[in-house]
């Protein structure tokens, strides 16, 4: 038998071409099939356009178009009003894997890897045969470009088959066009979800889109207020490997181990920077570049056993609990829920990265009583549409007893059955995805934990909104009974003895024996500015007017004695405070308190406040809190359990 | 006859001052009555009756049920007041259609009303005949050898002998039976019967029962009226004749028995106006199913539950119905008046009655 020689070998290793890479791992990269085709394109593009917008401070409008040909073929536009792109990039943009802005930094942004465009590109040239067509214009004064291309597979390049300029009436924006083979009539349902489901964890955005028979729906922008920028970090000890702190210290400025330690990684201050090189063993002042694979190794090991604070969370744009509210409500209108209630935790760190966890709750209306509830998953404020199963916020969700929050799950495990809508946010500057489709995120054990302490605050939340409706039903029966049915009582015995009709006050206190605390929520259009603002300084756009919102909370004191006590509201960390009557104890950035004075028997105090900075609708019923007094005697407020 | 209602004005005035009163002293408003309920009925060794017991239930005006029930109470006394001015009366269920113009006090169903009527009758201690309100359905029927005065509503009096002034029929008992309406003129007659159900009422009147018996026959019409309780209890009291219950066998019968007999749940309040101590339940009884191998039907489920809650009932005490009660759920069975016919239509007179009877030592073998 001949021996395969090396050489004969090395005639048979080449290169792999990319567009082999591609047609080999096209399921992982989202396009497995050609519905999954149809949405992957779709919300590559509207990734970037809504990234592109966000970057330059633009409220993004994306428009959305599929013209569908019979032979399968699809052609898809998007187009939006970001900042464009100059000419010479584009090439490399939509012409190149692995080519991107953001895979280095470590912040949130939807794209990472710089796959997803021209994946798409590669993919309308692989089963069309076609070409992109890139139309971009970077400013009022200046005319479009544009560029049609197709990628070079062997080397990884874009070629450009054509570029011009063009008059677009647009003063600046991108609009991207491709030709595909897909299942337009499978994936249309997908491509409308995943657009509604984007524009509600994007409320600043606008998103229209039209199908291809002559159909377009608006999702319209609910809020006009930019996502907080995030701000990008250095790496944390805890979430770098071994090759990637080798390879921060091969390229560093630092000539020292401690300031090298300091420089390139986020909080590494002097002490911890000095336990961890006393822990690994090292000398402060060697030289990064000099040390050998043993000494990485070491202060990799040191790395996980000093006590390290954990990365600052600028780098992290929440939604905000408000804007969640806003978004499902506006999205829900069809269905009038019930309630929609949500949930927001503190960020925290997963091997150094940090994250956020965001839930909502709808409950209710016309929503199916007896489906699994919906679950509406988003990463970094992109939707994820598959492989719900896989993912670990349907694990965290599964894992909570729901039935005491009146959804019914056989066994108290597994997806709850009942007519409601969960929603899941996970922000990081590194979702890990299960797998590069980025369909779900990965059971990580702290992030399974956020997810669960979120949708258990959130089905608390629920059980209190459901257990005050029934108290409070209770005792509006008892003020229906003093305010129509004792008076009468009263009357009619006086009538039938020919007496004057007796005062009735103290019995109602008896009958009563509470503290009614009712309150009011109204709205109206405004000009004028708010009076005082909250110590977040957050919040971008100057207030030209829009809504105020007037809350009006009456407290009558049914009670024999004379009552005095504290009293919180719950108030949304972005609303502005504006008018408050009578002045309050203290205004937080998420509550107001007043320390109320002695209210006598039978006697009441008006309380108002004012909330700017939202929209109608935004803050529909106060949360109100009380304090030092007996919370059983308080109709309408809950005992206030300290922040 | 002009009857004279102070009395039931000044008790009715009574509760509305009692409302006001708690009013001015500031106490929550309520009325308190008797629990009428099983579990608070107690044998009245002076009356002979079984009449409620100690345990009282508050109406208070803490609860909306309980303010709403205040003031119907108000709204219903005042209307009595009012119809006792203008000398009129009302049947309970034209007082029911009145109540729909008394706004929040009108009532949800003729229950609800009836109800509270003899809550009122409780509370005043007066009866639903001093109130000017009289039942929808009007008394049973009489046939036998006794005359009859009653005064029309032309106040005439007039005399009727239930026999051969009637149809077959029979007498029709009005709702108001007291001495100013009827009076009992003269009888000839060995005992009373009172029937259940009409067929077995008219089975005797056509084989001549009465007649042949020296019986006067009377129709209960299932759960008796209390007219015809009254009637029944008058007619005993002045005749001093033996009361003889002959019902279904099933439990529903034992509790028209006990209503005639011992005095009903419902009304235990004035159970001595309506109840005949000296009544006797003459069957059909379990006993008799077997002892007569009478046709029968399976106890329902319903059925099980109320015998076995008359076993619980103070009224069902004695070994005669202990024993009778228990047999028949092991028996498992229930039978009727009319299945007698069984043996032929003149079984019930000609053999059944009259063994019972002598059993019962009212006749002779």
């Amino acid at each position: 038998m001949a021996q395969i020689t090396a050489l004969e070998l090395a005639k048979k290793q080449k290169e792999i071409s990319v567009a082999e890479f591609f047609e080999r791992n096209k399921h992982i990269l989202g396009f497995g099939n050609q519905t999954r085709a149809l949405v992957t394109s779709i919300k590559e593009g509207v990734d970037n356009s809504l990234d592109a917008c966000e970057e330059a401070s633009i409220l993004p409008d994306i428009y959305v178009e599929i013209k569908n040909h019979d032979d399968g073929e699809c052609k898809i536009i998007i187009e939006d009003n970001g900042p464009g792109i100059v000419k010479n990039q584009i090439p490399h943009i939509f012409g190149r894997l692995l080519y991107g802005s953001r895979f280095h930094a470590i912040r949130q942004s939807r794209g990472q890897q710089g796959i997803g465009i021209s994946a798409v590109v590669l993919y309308g040239q692989l089963t069309t045969g076609k070409h992109a067509k890139i139309t971009s214009k970077v400013a009022p004064d200046r005319p479009a470009v544009v560029t049609e291309l197709a990628i070079d597979t062997n080397k990884n390049r874009a070629e450009v088959i054509s570029n011009s300029t063009n008059h677009w009436e647009k003063p600046m924006g991108t609009r991207f066009e491709i030709s595909i083979i897909a299942d337009y009539k499978r994936g249309k349902r997908f491509v409308y979800d995943y657009l509604q489901s984007t524009s509600i964890v994007n409320p600043h955005a606008q998103i229209i889109y039209k199908e291809p028979d002559g159909t377009d729906y608006t999702f319209e922008r609910t809020s006009e207020i930019l996502p907080r920028k995030s701000v990008e970090i250095k790496p944390h000890p805890y979430g770098v490997e071994l090759g990637t702190l080798i390879k921060i210290a091969k390229n560093t400025k630092s000539r020292q181990l401690n300031s090298f330690l300091k420089t390139e990684f986020s909080s590494m201050g002097d002490r911890t920077t000095n336990a961890t090189i006393k822990e690994a063993g090292l000398e402060k002042t060697l030289n990064p570049k000099n040390m050998t694979r043993e000494q990485f190794l070491a202060l990799h090991k040191a790395f996980k056993k000093v006590k390290i604070m954990a990365p600052s969370t600028d780098c992290l744009s929440p939604i905000g609990e408000t804007l969640i509210k806003r978004s499902l409500k506006h999205e829900t209108q069809e269905i009038s829920p019930e309630f929609i209630i949500t949930a927001s935790r503190p960020s925290s760190v997963y091997s150094g990265n940090p994250f956020q966890v965001e839930v909502g709750l709808v409950y209710g209306g016309k929503l199916p009583k007896e489906e699994p509830v919906k679950i509406m998953r988003f990463a970094n404020r992109v939707p994820l549409l598959y492989q719900q199963g896989g993912c670990v916020t349907t694990t965290a969700i599964s894992s909570i007893d729901w039935r005491r929050y009146g959804l019914s799950q056989p066994s108290g495990k597994g997806i709850p059955t009942g007519p409601a809508i969960f929603l899941a946010h996970i922000s990081s500057t590194q979702i890990p995805f299960t797998s590069e489709s980025k369909e779900a995120i990965a059971d990580v054990t702290e992030i399974e934990n956020e997810v669960k302490l979120a949708f258990r605050e959130c089905a608390r939340k629920v059980q209190q909104h459901i257990s005050k409706k029934v108290k409070r039903a209770k005792t509006r029966e008892k003020f229906d009974l003093i305010t129509r049915i004792l008076p009468e009582i009263a009357k009619k015995s006086a009538d039938m003895l020919n007496k004057p009709i007796p005062s009735l006050d103290k019995i109602i206190t008896k009958i009563m024996d509470v503290v009614w605390i009712e309150d009011l929520i109204e709205y109206e259009k405004v000009s004028r500015e708010p009076v005082q603002t909250t110590l977040i300084g957050n919040i971008p756009q100057e207030q030209k007017g829009g809504t105020i919102t007037k809350s009006k909370i009456m407290i009558i004191n049914y009670k024999r004695s004379p009552q005095k006590f504290n009293l919180y509201t719950i108030i949304p960390d972005d609303a502005v405070v504006g008018e408050v009557n009578p002045k309050p104890a203290k205004i937080a950035n998420n509550y107001i308190k007043w320390c109320l004075d002695t209210i006598q028997p039978a006697n009441k105090i008006d309380i108002s406040f004012e909330l700017a900075g939202l929209e109608k609708g935004d803050f529909d019923e106060n949360d109100l809190y009380i304090e030092n007094i007996n919370p059983a005697f308080v109709i309408g407020a809950d005992k206030w359990e300290g922040e | 006859m002009n009857k004279d209602y102070s009395k039931v004005i000044s008790q009715i005035d009574a509760v509305a001052n009692k409302i006001y009163d708690d009013f001015q002293k500031t106490n929550i408003p309520s009325l308190s009555l008797p629990t009428r309920t099983k579990a608070n009925i107690t044998f009245d060794e002076k009356l002979n009756v079984w009449k409620y017991g100690k345990n009282s239930t508050e109406r208070n005006a803490k609860s909306l049920d309980g303010a709403y029930m205040l003031l119907r109470t108000m709204y219903m006394a005042d209307f009595i007041k009012e119809m006792i001015k203008i000398k009129k009366s009302s049947t309970l269920r034209e007082m029911y259609y009145i109540s729909e113009g008394w706004d929040l006090a009108k009532f949800h169903s003729q229950q609800e009303s009836n109800l509270l009527a003899e809550d009122l009758e409780v509370i005043t201690n007066c009866m639903r005949e001093d109130f000017k309100l009289r039942p929808e359905e009007d008394g049973a029927r009489v046939i036998g050898n006794i005359t009859i005065e009653e005064m029309t509503r032309n106040n005439t009096k007039k005399k009727i002998h239930c026999q051969d002034d009637v149809g077959d029929a029979g007498y029709s008992i009005p709702y108001n039976v007291e001495p100013e309406k009827i009076t009992f003129k003269s009888y000839d007659a060995d005992f009373i019967v009172a029937i259940e159900t009409g067929g077995m009422f008219d089975r005797l009147v056509e084989n001549g029962f009465d007649t042949s018996n020296r019986a006067i026959l009377v129709h209960l019409k299932g759960q008796p009226a209390r007219s015809t309780r009254r009637f029944i209890k008058r007619l005993n009291e002045i005749t001093n004749l033996p009361v003889l219950v002959f019902t279904d066998c099933d439990p529903w019968s034992y509790r028209i028995f006990a209503s005639v007999a011992y005095g009903a749940i419902k009304t235990a309040h004035i159970s001595e106006y309506l109840a005949t101590p000296s009544s006797h339940y003459l069957g059909v009884t379990p006993s008799d199913i077997e002892n007569y191998e009478l046709p029968t039907d399976n106890l329902s489920k319903e059925d099980i539950n109320a015998l076995k809650s008359e076993l619980s009932d103070p009224r069902f005490q004695d070994s005669f119905w202990k024993g009778e009660i228990k047999l028949q759920l092991k028996l498992g069975k229930k039978s009727e008046q009319q299945a007698l016919a069984k043996y032929g239509l003149d079984y019930v007179t000609d053999t059944y009655l009259p063994e019972k009877l002598a059993e019962m030592g009212i006749t002779k073998k």
